[in-house]
């Protein structure tokens, strides 16, 4: 578990944000400048913070009376640009900080045969991986990752985002992930923190801040969607298409998502689901699930963002003002969520 | 080989390349102090320290080895202080010489140190302060290393310059074969010895040619630090 309570003023701008996570992965979201690095920062003790107090399992970091300096606090920090040494080969900059789990490190994050290159020869998503499994090595206690993946392009992006995956699941140490992106939020954290303007603006399971209807803004209206957690029940190879069972139904998907029976998690942009009142005949849609009003809020614009249940399961649909008026949409109402198979992408779709 | 110059000449090879040897060793270990100050350290009196450290650059080497005797002379505080506590003279001896030597040769050593030293990213000893590293462990395997380069090619041009060095020496050592005639100084002698020419150029010869081995020398070094 991590708590964090931070205040610090800069010029123009104070930080002041208080927030708890659990294991896992706790992914710190929110526009450029609102405040993100300065958290992961004073977390590694890389910035005195004017007040603050953090405490990672227990032990106390940061408060009034301590400040423990940087190279004892054993937090592995994942920079945006990697850093890794120029004049040491990749096997020298991974035992940099220690030997902790070697070869299953080594193995987790696929580095064996990049050990005796030196980082001027690596590629982006390489030396991100070699940062990865040099943080990891060093024995932490906790993880930082400050947008690990926003130098890199989309195929080397949706490459490591696989080893982050895996590394969530393989390794049992919190990490704290600063992103941008709502498609990384989706894939791997379990923990949404929104950072708005140096204050947390939500907190709380990912699933359930993904689909507050008030989260919309600061997600963008076009990134703004749902992450659906299921497993894969059925793969048809004549139609090529997924079937993925969750608490509130089953959602066919395009193409071979899985081994059957895994785990699975789905993001469902708020943009691509349609709502219907009646169940719709004679329609190209694969997925029309019954699901139930939880929460209405308008947009500065004409969308409204509807936030749904289904089951335990929980969805957002973005529909303009004027459907939601002709519809009657009220919270509590009984509706159809419509979502085509081919409007999930495989990026959308993680372990 | 004899042939080629005199003994007396040869002295004064010798004695010059172990008066800058000397110069440059010294001084080195003090400039990398000084640069990484210079560049890392946000202090009061930063600009007062980098006058000084330039000091020998901008003054007439004559000022600068007339200082250098007020001070290190026998009679001055320093010389007078070091020769009681150690026994160590300067006055009209090859010390002295190296001592001129480096003092002259120091900005030139700091000034290209430093530039090594302000192309290390700082992000870089972060992040090897997150892995766990404490100071002097980070500056061990991190800036020292990167800088190596720059102290290697700092230190050659030093060399140089101490293997140059004449006006600060003359003013504060005196001409005295043996001890204080270095190449230059014995260049300037010959010249007023009628019929030494020839002798004085094969000496210039032979200090272009240690130059030139030297300036090899520390690309070959500076090759091999970087790999």
């Amino acid at each position: 578990m991590i708590s964090v309570r931070l205040r610090h003023a800069f010029e123009g701008f104070t930080l002041d944000v208080d927030f708890t996570a659990p294991a896992g992965v706790t992914a710190l979201f929110g526009r450029s400048g609102s405040g993100k690095t300065t958290i992961v920062n004073s977390v590694a003790g890389l910035l005195r913070p004017d007040q603050g107090r953090v405490e990672v399992d227990g032990t106390v970091l940061l408060d009034n009376r301590i400040s423990v300096p940087v190279h004892r606090r054993r937090i592995g920090y994942v920079f945006q640009d990697a850093r890794l040494f120029p004049h040491l080969s990749v096997a020298r900059n991974l035992a940099y900080g220690g030997r902790h789990d070697a070869d299953k490190v080594i193995d987790l994050l696929g580095l064996r045969d990049l050990l005796n290159r030196r980082p001027g020869s690596l590629s982006g998503g390489e030396k991100q991986r070699v940062a990865l499994g040099r943080a990891l090595m060093s024995g932490p206690r906790l993880l930082l990752m400050d947008e690990p993946l926003a130098a890199l392009d989309g195929p080397r992006k949706a490459e490591i985002l696989v080893y982050l995956e895996r590394l969530r699941d393989a390794v049992g140490i919190p990490i704290l992930y600063v992103t941008h992106d709502v498609s990384e939020v989706a894939r791997l954290a379990t923990t949404l923190v929104l950072i708005d303007g140096g204050r947390v603006t939500a907190c709380g399971p990912v699933a359930d801040v993904l689909a507050d209807p008030a989260s919309v803004p600061l997600m963008g209206v076009r990134e703004a969607g749902a992450v659906i957690s299921g497993r894969i029940a059925l793969y048809d190879v004549t139609s090529d298409l997924t079937t993925v069972a969750f608490d509130g139904g089953r959602l066919v998907l395009p193409g071979r998502l899985g081994v059957l029976g895994s785990s699975t998690r789905v993001r469902i942009s708020a943009q691509d689901v349609i709502l219907a009142t009646q169940r719709p005949e004679g329609i190209s849609a694969l997925n029309v699930l019954p699901v139930r009003v939880t929460g209405l809020r308008m947009g500065d614009g004409p969308g409204v963002a509807v936030g749904l249940a289904a089951g335990q399961a929980r969805l957002l649909a973005r529909v303009t003002r004027r459907s939601a008026e002709g519809m009657g949409l009220a919270v509590g109402q009984e509706v159809f969520a419509i979502l085509k198979a081919t409007a999930v992408a495989p990026g959308d779709v993680g372990s | 080989m004899t042939d080629f110059l005199g003994p007396a000449e040869w002295q004064a090879v010798r004695l010059s390349v172990i008066v800058s040897l000397w110069a440059t060793l010294c001084s080195l270990p003090l400039a990398v102090v000084c640069a990484l100050t210079l560049s890392r350290g946000r202090f009061w009196g930063r600009q007062a320290l980098n006058i000084l450290v330039h000091l020998p650059l901008i003054l007439p080497p004559v000022v600068t080895g007339y200082f250098l005797l007020l001070a290190f002379g026998r009679r001055g505080p320093v010389g007078a202080a070091l020769e009681q506590a150690l026994g160590l003279v300067f006055a009209f001896r090859w010390t002295g010489a190296a001592l001129a030597a480096g003092v002259m040769a120091f900005p030139l050593l700091v000034r290209a140190i430093r530039l090594g030293v302000d192309a290390v990213d700082p992000k870089l000893e972060q992040a090897a302060a997150t892995l766990g590293a404490g100071r002097l462990r980070v500056f061990g395997t991190v800036t020292l290393p990167l800088i190596w380069p720059a102290i290697i090619g700092g230190a050659i041009i030093g060399f140089a310059k101490a293997m140059g060095e004449f006006g600060a020496t003359i003013t504060f050592v005196s001409n005295i074969p043996g001890q204080t005639q270095t190449i230059p100084l014995a260049i300037n002698s010959l010249l007023d010895v009628p019929g030494a020419q020839p002798l004085a150029l094969r000496l210039a010869l032979v200090s272009v040619g240690i130059a030139a081995g030297a300036l090899i020398l520390s690309e070959w070094l500076a090759r091999r630090v970087r790999r």
